[in-house]
C-alpha cells in the first residue's frame, strides 16, 4: 500500500518540524508550505490525503484557503485539521465554519495531532507499528 | 585725479556695498530686523526710481528744454500725495495675494491666466532693456569724463570693457543677494538696505554739488537766481500737452514699472510704511530736483560750447579743480545706475522664471504627482540665468545703440512702455468687469503701437524701421506712418505715441471687456481684488476632495523645500485638529496652500500644480453664487455662519478622530489579549511537541542534541517576549528608570549601525550619512536612544524593498534639539497603516518569521516620549521615512510628568 500524503502548511519552522517528525514515524509522508499564498496551487496540483492548516499564515489566512478549497467540487471533502495558536473558541467556530474536519489549539500533546488525523483520515487503520 | 585712484575708490565702494548687504542678510537671518524693518529704510529704497537719467540727466534735460524736466519729478509726487489710496490697495493686494511682480498681479487677477503673465513679461523686458543699456552707458560716460580729464593723458579705456565689468559685476552682486530665497514674499534685506545706502548717497552728492555750484560758483541764492533769469532756461515756454503728458507718464511708470513694483508692493514689509512714504518720498524727490536748475544754468554758463550737458554734475566741479567733489558726484551716478539695473533685474529674472521657464518645464516633463526632485533648484537656477540674460541684453543693446542718444530720450520710451500695463492694473483693481481677454487685447494693442511709434524708430542710429516707413507709412499708406499715426502729424513723437497706444490700449481694454464674458476663476478674482478691504470669506476657489494630502505634501517639499513645506502642513493640520503632516484637504487648505506656493512661483503656475493634483474644475457653483447674488448683508451673514460652522467643523473632527481613536484602540485591546496568546503559544507549542519526543527512549543522540537547541532558543524566545512587554509596560507607565549621560551622537549612530548590521546581512544595503553634521553632544540615555536607532535601521534593513536599498540618516539641529530622519527608498508605509505602526502587535506583513512580535516601533514610541521626544512617519519622502526628535538635553530624569501619559492610560 502507498504511503498516506499529508500537507503541512505551517510558517513556524520548528512546530513544522515537530509535527513532520512524529507524523513521519507514523507512516505519513509529510510535505510542508510556509506559505498561504501558494497553498492552493499546491492542492489542486497534487492532492494530498489530509492536510494539516494554520490559522495565521503569510500570504493568506488559513480560514481563507479552506474557504477556497471547500468551494471547490473536488476538493470539497479532503480531511482538513486546523491548528490555531489564539486557542480561543472563536477561533474553533470560525474554523468549523469554513468547513474544517477537526481542530486542534496549540500547544498540543504530539499524540493528539496523530489521533485527529487518523480520525479524519478513515479511523486508525493504519496504526503506527513499532519500527 | 588718476583713473587708477577712481577705480580703486569704486572697487571700495562695491566692497561696501557688498558688506552692507551681507551684514543685513546676517541680521535678517538672526531675527534682527528692527533697523531693516523701519519705514525710512522703505522709502529710501523707492529711491531707485531716480536713476543715473534722473542723477545726470536732469540736469541735462534742463539745459535742453527747461523747467520740463520737473514732470519727472512730478508724476510720482501725484501718485504718492493724492493717490495714496492706490498704492494701499495695491500694497494690500499684492501682500493678501501673496504676489511676486507686476506681471503675476495681472495674472493673477485676470483669473490666473499665464498668457497674461506672459504678455507682461514680455513687455517688460523689452521696455527694461533699453534702460538698463542707458544705466551701463551712464556710468561708463562718466569713467570716461574722468578718463579724458587726467593732465597725465591716460589713455581713455575701451569702453564697452568698462560696460562688460560693470554688467558682470551686477549681475554677481544681483545673484549673491537677490536668489537667496526663492520665495520672492520674502524680503531680499541685504539688497533693500545696500540701495538705501545708495540712496543716501546719491543725494548727499547731488546736494552736494548744487552747494557748490550756489555758495561756491555762485555769490548765494539771490545771486542764483539772476544768473537763472539771464540764462537761456527761463526763455522755456510751456508746452501744456507736452507737460501734462510727461506728468502723466512718469505718473504711470512709478505704478508700472516692474522694478518700482518690486520695492513698491513685492519688497513692502509693513503697509503703514506706505504712511511715511507718502511725504518722504515726495520730499526726497524734491531735494533731488532741488539744485538741478543751478548746476544746469552755471553748467551753460562756465563749461564749453559743445559740453555734453548730460555730464555736468561731473564736468562742472572737475573743471574747477574740485576733484573730491566730482568723486563724490560720480558715486552717486554710479549708486544711480546700479542701484535701478539691480531691482530691475531682480524683478525681470523673477518674472521670466515664474511665468516662462517653470510653466514651460511643467508642461514639457508630464510627471505623476508623486515625483521626486527638487523644483526650487531649478527655478533658483533659471532665475539666476535670467538675470545674466537680463544684464547680457542691456549690455548688447548698450553696445547696438552706440550709446550716442541723450539720455532722457531712452528713459522716457521705457516709461511710455511701462505704462502700457496702466489700463489693465488700474481695471483690474477698481473694476469687475474687466476680463482677461480686454486685459490681453488692450495690452498687445498699446504694446504693438509703442514699439511701431516710439521704440523701434529708436533702436540704433537709424532706428529697426527703415527710412521708407518713416516717411511714407506702412505698405505705402500715409496714415501709418509711425510719427503721424492717421495723418496727424507734427505732434511731438513721444506724445504721439503715448496718445495713440494709450488710446487705443484703453479702448481695447474696455471694449473687449464688455464682450467678453469672465470665467468663474477670473470672477473669483475679480472680487477678491476690487474688495480686498472685505473681509469676508468669499472667493474660495476649490472644492473639498479629489487631492491626497500626501501628493500634495511631496509636491509641496519640491517648491518651498522639504522642511518649510513640512512645517506648513502641520500647522495646517494642527489648526484642523489633527495630529501628523496630513491636513485635510479642504478648500479652506487648499486655498491657503496655493496662496503659499504663489509666493514662491507665481499664481498660475501654483494653481495648475495644485489643478494637477485635485483634478477637474477649482470653483464650485455655490462660489459663484456667493459671488452673484453678495449683499453687504448677507455677506457678514454668511460669514459669521461660516466662522461658527468652520469652528464646529473643527470640532467636530476632533471628536472624530478621538472617537475612532477610541473605537481602534478597544478593538486593539480584544486583539492585544489574543495576539498575546498566540505569541505566547507558538513558542511553546514547540517546546512542548520536542519535549514529548525528547522523553522517547530510541532517539539517536545527534538528533537529542538538535531538538534540545531548538527547545533552547524557543524558550528563548519566549523570554524575549516577556521582557519587550514588560519594557513596554515600564515605559508606558513612565517609570523607566534613565541613566542619562552624555555622548556624541555620531557614536551612537554608529553603534545602532553597527548592531543592526546583523539583521539580514546578507542582504546589499547602502546607508547614506553626512558625518559632520551628526557631531554633537547629547544628554540623554544613550542605550534607550541607540535602542530606537536600532529597531528603525533593522526595520529598513528587513521591509525596504528596493532593489538597491539605502538608508539616509540626515542629522538636523533645531535649537535645543536634535531631529534624526530615516529615510529609505523603499514603497513605503500605505497611508492607512501610517496611524498603526506605533500599536502593538501591529505586523504590517503578518510575517512572524521576521522574528518580532510588532512591539519594536511602539517600544521606540515609549522611548521617545520618555526622552522628551517623539518619534513620527514623515508621509512623502519617496519611501517610508521616520523622524525621531529629542531635547539635546534630557532635563531631570525624575520629572516624568512633563507630558502625561495619555496613551498608557488609554491602552492600558
Amino acid at each position: 500500500m502507498a504511503q498516506r500524503q499529508v500537507l503541512l502548511i505551517e510558517d513556524e519552522p520548528h512546530i513544522a518540524e515537530a509535527i513532520r517528525f512524529i507524523l513521519t514515524r507514523a507512516g505519513w509522508t509529510v510535505s510542508v508550505l510556509e506559505d498561504g499564498a501558494r497553498a492552493m496551487a499546491r492542492i489542486i496540483g497534487d492532492p494530498p490525503d489530509a492536510i494539516i492548516l494554520d490559522l495565521m499564515l503569510p500570504g493568506r489566512s488559513g480560514l481563507e484557503i479552506l474557504a477556497d478549497m471547500r468551494a471547490d467540487a473536488a476538493l470539497r471533502d479532503l480531511p482538513v485539521l486546523m491548528l490555531s495558536a489564539r486557542g480561543q473558541g472563536r477561533d474553533r467556530d470560525a474554523a468549523t465554519r469554513a468547513g474544517a474536519t477537526a481542530f486542534l489549539a496549540k500547544p498540543f500533546a504530539n499524540g493528539d495531532v496523530l489521533d485527529q488525523l487518523e480520525a479524519i483520515t478513515g479511523g486508525g487503520a493504519a496504526r503506527r507499528e513499532p519500527a | 585725479m588718476p583713473f587708477n585712484n577712481l577705480v580703486a575708490v569704486c572697487l571700495t565702494y562695491v566692497i561696501v556695498l557688498f558688506s552692507v548687504a551681507f551684514v543685513a542678510e546676517r541680521r535678517a537671518q538672526r531675527r534682527r530686523l528692527r533697523f531693516l524693518r523701519s519705514p525710512v529704510i522703505y522709502t529710501l529704497s523707492l529711491s531707485i526710481y531716480c536713476t543715473a537719467w534722473t542723477f545726470y540727466g536732469a540736469v541735462g534735460y534742463a539745459a535742453r528744454s527747461g523747467l520740463e524736466f520737473l514732470t519727472i519729478y512730478l508724476g510720482p509726487t501725484l501718485v504718492f500725495v493724492g493717490w495714496w489710496w492706490v498704492l494701499r490697495k495695491l500694497v494690500r493686494i499684492g501682500r493678501t495675494h501673496r504676489v511676486t511682480s507686476i506681471a503675476d498681479l495681472i495674472s493673477s487677477r485676470y483669473g490666473k491666466s499665464n498668457t497674461l503673465g506672459v504678455i507682461v513679461t514680455l513687455m517688460s523686458v523689452a521696455a527694461a532693456t533699453p534702460y538698463i543699456a542707458l544705466q551701463l552707458q551712464s556710468v561708463t560716460l562718466s569713467f570716461g569724463v574722468f578718463a579724458a580729464g587726467t593732465p597725465e593723458g591716460w589713455a581713455l579705456p575701451d569702453q564697452g570693457a568698462t560696460a562688460l565689468w560693470i554688467a558682470g559685476g551686477l549681475a554677481i552682486f544681483t545673484i549673491l543677494f537677490g536668489t537667496r530665497n526663492l520665495d520672492a514674499n520674502e524680503r531680499h534685506h541685504g539688497v533693500v538696505t545696500a540701495i538705501a545706502l545708495e540712496a543716501v548717497v546719491k543725494l548727499v552728492a547731488l546736494v552736494a554739488v548744487g552747494v557748490f555750484v550756489v555758495w561756491g560758483l555762485g555769490g548765494g541764492p539771490m545771486d542764483m537766481l539772476s544768473r537763472i533769469d539771464a540764462s537761456k532756461i527761463a526763455e522755456w515756454d510751456l508746452n501744456p500737452g507736452r507737460f501734462a503728458g510727461l506728468t502723466f507718464v512718469s505718473a504711470a511708470a512709478i505704478l508700472t514699472l516692474p522694478r518700482m513694483f518690486q520695492v513698491l508692493v513685492v519688497e513692502n514689509v509693513d503697509e503703514r510704511h506706505l504712511a511715511t512714504a507718502s511725504w518722504a518720498f515726495p520730499a526726497y524727490l524734491m531735494l533731488m530736483s532741488l539744485f538741478v536748475v543751478p548746476i544746469a544754468v552755471m553748467g551753460l554758463e562756465r563749461m564749453p560750447e559743445g559740453a555734453n550737458p548730460d555730464l555736468f554734475v561731473l564736468t562742472l566741479p572737475l573743471s574747477e579743480g574740485q576733484g573730491k567733489l566730482a568723486l563724490l558726484a560720480f558715486l552717486g551716478g554710479f549708486s544711480s545706475a546700479t542701484s535701478m539695473v539691480i531691482v530691475a533685474a531682480i524683478a525681470l529674472a523673477t518674472m521670466v522664471s515664474n511665468h516662462i521657464v517653470t510653466p514651460l518645464w511643467l508642461a514639457l516633463r508630464r510627471e505623476g504627482p508623486r515625483a521626486q526632485g527638487d523644483v526650487r533648484g531649478l527655478v533658483l537656477a533659471s532665475r539666476r540665468v535670467s538675470i545674466i540674460a537680463v544684464l547680457a541684453m542691456g549690455y548688447a543693446y548698450y553696445r547696438m545703440s552706440g550709446g550716442s542718444e541723450a539720455l532722457a530720450a531712452i528713459g522716457l520710451i521705457a516709461f511710455v512702455g511701462a505704462a502700457q500695463v496702466l489700463p489693465a492694473l488700474i481695471g483690474g483693481i477698481f473694476w469687475r468687469g474687466a476680463t482677461h481677454v480686454g486685459a490681453a487685447a488692450g495690452l498687445v494693442i498699446g504694446f504693438a503701437l509703442w514699439a511701431y511709434t516710439l521704440f523701434l524708430p529708436s533702436v540704433g542710429d537709424a532706428g529697426l524701421i527703415p527710412q521708407i516707413v518713416l516717411d511714407h507709412g506702412l505698405f505705402g499708406f500715409e496714415w501709418l506712418r509711425p510719427h503721424a499715426l492717421f495723418g496727424i502729424a507734427g505732434l511731438d513723437p513721444l506724445l504721439h505715441a503715448l496718445f495713440w497706444s494709450l488710446l487705443f490700449n484703453t479702448l481695447a481694454f474696455l471694449v473687449f471687456s464688455m464682450l467678453s464674458f469672465p470665467g468663474p476663476m477670473e470672477r473669483l478674482q475679480g472680487v477678491a481684488f476690487v474688495n480686498i478691504y472685505d473681509q469676508s470669506p468669499a472667493a474660495r476657489s476649490w472644492v473639498q476632495g479629489g487631492a491626497e494630502a500626501e501628493d500634495l505634501l511631496s509636491m509641496s517639499q519640491r517648491i518651498l523645500g522639504a522642511e518649510p513645506a513640512q512645517h506648513f502642513f502641520q500647522a495646517q493640520a494642527a489648526g484642523q485638529g489633527k495630529a501628523g503632516f496630513l491636513p485635510d484637504t479642504t478648500p479652506d487648505f487648499l486655498a491657503r496652500l496655493e496662496r503659499k506656493l504663489a509666493g514662491s512661483v507665481g499664481a498660475s503656475t501654483a494653481h495648475a500644480m495644485i489643478a494637477q493634483l485635485t483634478g477637474g474644475t477649482s470653483v464650485s457653483m455655490q462660489d459663484l453664487i456667493a459671488v452673484a447674488g453678495e449683499t453687504a448683508e448677507a455677506k457678514e451673514y454668511t460669514a459669521r455662519l461660516e466662522a461658527k460652522s468652520e469652528e464646529l467643523a473643527r470640532v467636530a473632527r476632533a471628536l472624530r478622530e478621538a472617537n475612532d481613536k477610541l473605537q481602534d484602540l478597544s478593538v486593539q485591546k480584544d486583539s492585544f489579549l489574543s495576539q498575546i496568546s498566540h505569541e505566547l503559544r507558538t513558542p511553546m507549542t514547540s517546546i512542548r511537541a520536542f519535549s514529548e519526543i525528547l522523553m522517547e527512549p530510541d532517539l539517536p543522540d545527534s538528533m537529542r542534541a538538535q531538538y534540545a537547541e531548538i527547545i533552547h532558543e524557543e524558550a528563548r524566545r519566549l523570554t524575549r517576549l516577556l521582557d519587550d512587554l514588560l519594557d513596554l509596560s515600564v515605559l508606558e507607565n513612565r517609570r523607566a528608570q534613565l541613566n542619562v549621560s552624555v555622548a556624541n551622537l555620531h557614536d551612537l549612530i554608529n553603534r545602532a549601525v553597527q548592531s543592526a548590521s546583523s539583521t539580514q546581512p546578507e542582504r546589499a544595503f547602502r546607508i547614506e550619512r553626512d558625518f559632520p553634521t551628526e557631531h554633537m553632544p547629547i544628554f540623554t540615555d544613550a542605550d534607550r536612544l541607540v535602542q530606537v536607532m536600532i529597531n528603525l535601521i533593522s526595520n529598513a534593513r528587513k521591509y525596504c524593498d528596493a532593489e538597491k536599498a539605502v538608508l539616509r540618516i540626515e542629522v538636523k539641529r533645531r535649537g535645543k534639539r536634535v531631529q534624526i530622519d530615516f529615510i529609505d527608498n523603499g514603497a513605503g508605509i500605505p497611508k492607512k497603516s501610517q496611524k498603526l505602526i506605533f500599536e502593538k502587535f501591529a505586523r504590517l506583513t503578518d510575517q512572524s518569521r521576521a522574528g518580532s512580535a510588532g512591539l519594536g516601533l511602539a517600544i521606540c514610541r515609549e522611548i521617545m516620549t520618555n526622552l522628551g521626544g517623539t518619534i513620527d512617519y514623515v508621509p512623502g519622502q519617496g519611501g517610508a521615512a521616520f523622524r525621531i526628535s529629542l531635547p539635546l538635553r534630557r532635563r531631570d530624569q525624575r520629572a516624568p510628568s512633563d507630558q502625561p501619559p495619555e496613551s498608557a492610560a488609554l491602552s492600558r
